[in-house]
């Protein structure tokens, strides 16, 4: 029967909008509702929140940072991410699986743990690098890591870096593998296959990997609350802010659906671009 | 002096020995096949000429010099690789022209060669093409033009023709072999492919776990096999009271050995027979030249010249 397959996916379908259609729906609604300190949230239409987020140059500065935040972390990213995974690609048997279990183990410790790791390494005075670098000498006050932009920086790179090598090392896997052998009988240097070889090739990879960092990286909560606190918001935590400490619903949720919008059209352009441009070389 | 000189070279993996002493030596302008079963080592002693894979022992001399002190990037080798290799990010044109990059050709110099190369290997029209746009031939010769463009002193194939489908690679064997010819570049060949190696080579080097059993021109190697196992790869063969007959010099006749024909199948230009004797299974093939054949289960007489 034709509408079989209609049929059967139906449950999966029921499931889908039940979980993700929904809530989507009411936060959107949400954002039109109207809120008062002591009479609460309001079911009435308009446009309040959106003229404040809009209009408050807070708001801006807050996205601009969560973006920009983003974007340093997918350049870190794919600077140190794609040479790990073009070695680990060049590493023979044993050490191959050894390396790569010490880069994606991360994946498996909370990014809760991880980011606090940093936290004891460079949080102010008692943070052990910067005890130790005081002691010798090298610095005279601490290294500004927590509550800065940079330290968020580095966290993210940090806690995202497996996911750009897995995206890189699975472009690598589809490359022949006597593709560099060929350049080099040709007479190219190491460096020469490098960039007009093996990076070429890869960057599909490299920016695929780049979308899903960016993504993690700007609508990531636990590693900008541990590191950013309440002194350096992003959007995921300034939401989260608004729904439980201000308790200023329909605000949070307006920060959600901006973030989620914008998330949504960065993605979309992004792969459609590096389809385009590579529909005819990988097809 | 020979041009090229393999010198007892081998290559052992772990304990496996992958070539074992082999020595080869091939004159300026040669054709050259090595010719054995898969796993018979003869990517691993191309990957040593290339420079790829670092022998256990031997030598390789090019015109009495040592090629194994020279970097792999600087021996001015060309070669093609089973699976092309090709660069996909790269145009037909841009593929080609690499290796002139490479060697620091000066521009206009480049663009002439890679038409002249181009042009060779009829793919004129096609420069400005991706790899992913051409058939499996197509490929197949721009990586041949990718390795010619740069003049090599050596042209090395490993089984460039393997992906092709059994009239393609035909046609292609053909054009390679006039390619050859026409550009007198020296050439040796990987294949396992009997019919492919005596096709193309002046000279075949049968090879058996990594050693070399016959080195010789083709018709020798089949006429006169040194041992039972190149007489095998080389073709069918018949075993008859010792002595090795290969089924195409066997006729039908009113006198010889005794048999029942036991199957026969039409092959288009010949005729194969599996004939029950005294001696055993013998196979036939005759030429299919129009006239009436023996049936199944008909009685023959089978006739051969003794080998010489
Ligand atoms: N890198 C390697 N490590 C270990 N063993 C290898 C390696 N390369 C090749 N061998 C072994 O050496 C032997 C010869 O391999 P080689 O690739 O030269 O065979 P071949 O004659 O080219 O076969 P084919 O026709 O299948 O390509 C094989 O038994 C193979 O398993
Ligand atoms: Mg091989």
């Amino acid at each position: 029967m034709k509408s079989t397959p209609y049929l059967l996916s139906l449950p999966a379908l029921l499931l889908f909008a039940v979980v993700v259609v929904v809530p989507l729906v009411m936060t959107v609604a949400l954002s039109f509702h109207d809120w008062g300190q002591y009479k609460g949230i309001e079911p009435v239409f308009i446009l309040k929140n959106w003229r404040e987020v809009f209009t408050d140059s807070y708001y801006g500065e807050m996205f601009a940072r969560t973006f920009r935040i983003a974007f340093f972390v997918t350049l870190l990213a794919a600077l140190f991410g794609a040479p790990e995974a073009y070695i680990l690609n060049r590493m023979k048997s044993p050490w191959r699986g050894v390396f790569l279990l010490v880069i994606l183990g991360p994946l498996l410790i909370s990014v809760v743990a991880r980011t606090l790791g940093w936290a004891l390494l460079f949080g102010g005075n008692s943070g052990l690098v910067n005890k130790a670098l005081m002691s010798t000498g090298l610095i005279s006050s601490p290294l500004p890591f927590m509550f800065t932009e940079a330290g968020m920086v580095v966290a993210l790179a940090h806690v995202l870096m497996p996911y750009m090598v897995l995206a890189v090392w699975a472009a690598l896997q589809r490359l022949d593998p006597q593709i560099e052998n060929a350049a080099v009988a040709l007479g190219a240097g190491p460096f020469t296959v490098v960039r007009r070889i093996v990076l070429p090739q890869v960057m599909p990879g490299i920016l695929s990997g780049s979308i899903i960092v960016f993504v993690l990286a700007a609508s990531a909560f636990a590693t900008p609350a541990i590191i950013g606190g309440r002194r350096l918001k992003v959007a995921s935590t300034l939401a989260y802010d608004e729904f439980l400490n201000t308790l200023n619903w329909p605000l949070g949720a307006v920060i959600a659906v901006l973030l989620l919008v914008a998330l949504v059209l960065i993605v979309v352009s992004a792969s459609r671009l590096v389809e385009r441009r590579y529909a005819q070389v990988f097809g | 002096m020979a041009f090229l000189v393999l010198e007892n070279l081998s290559k052992t993996f772990g304990t496996h020995k992958a070539v074992d002493g082999l020595s080869v030596s091939v004159e300026k302008g040669e054709f050259v096949a090595l010719l054995g079963p898969s796993g018979c080592g003869k990517t691993t002693t191309l990957q040593m000429i290339a420079g790829f894979v670092e022998p256990t022992s031997g030598a390789i001399r090019l015109e009495g010099r040592d090629l194994l002190a020279v970097k792999p990037a600087e021996r001015g080798l060309g070669i093609v690789f089973q699976s092309y290799a090709l660069f996909p990010h790269m145009t037909v044109a841009e593929n080609v022209v690499f290796g002139l990059e490479m060697q620091g050709v000066a521009a206009a110099e480049r663009t002439k060669r890679v038409a002249e190369t181009l042009e060779l290997v009829g793919l004129a029209a096609f420069a400005a093409r991706f790899p992913r746009q051409m058939s499996g031939g197509q490929q197949q010769r721009v990586a041949l033009a990718r390795a010619l463009v740069i003049r090599p002193q050596i042209l090395l194939l490993d089984e460039p023709l393997s992906n092709l489908d059994a009239k393609l690679r035909e046609e292609m064997q053909i054009e390679l072999r006039q390619i050859q010819r026409t550009v007198g570049t020296t050439t040796i060949l990987v294949t396992h492919d009997q019919a492919e190696a005596m096709a193309l080579s002046d000279r075949i080097v049968v090879m058996n776990q990594g050693r070399a059993e016959q080195i010789g021109p083709p018709h020798e190697a089949y006429e006169r096999p040194a041992t039972p196992f190149v007489a095998n790869f080389l073709g069918k063969t018949n075993l008859v009271n010792g002595a090795t007959v290969r089924p195409e010099k066997i006729s039908f006749g009113v006198s010889g050995l005794a048999g029942k024909v036991r199957t026969r199948i039409f092959q288009g230009n010949h005729w194969l027979y599996q004939v029950d004797t005294a001696a055993g299974l013998v196979t036939v093939i005759r030429q299919n030249t129009g006239e009436a054949m023996p049936a199944e289960g008909a009685d023959v007489h089978l006739a051969w010249q003794a080998a010489s």
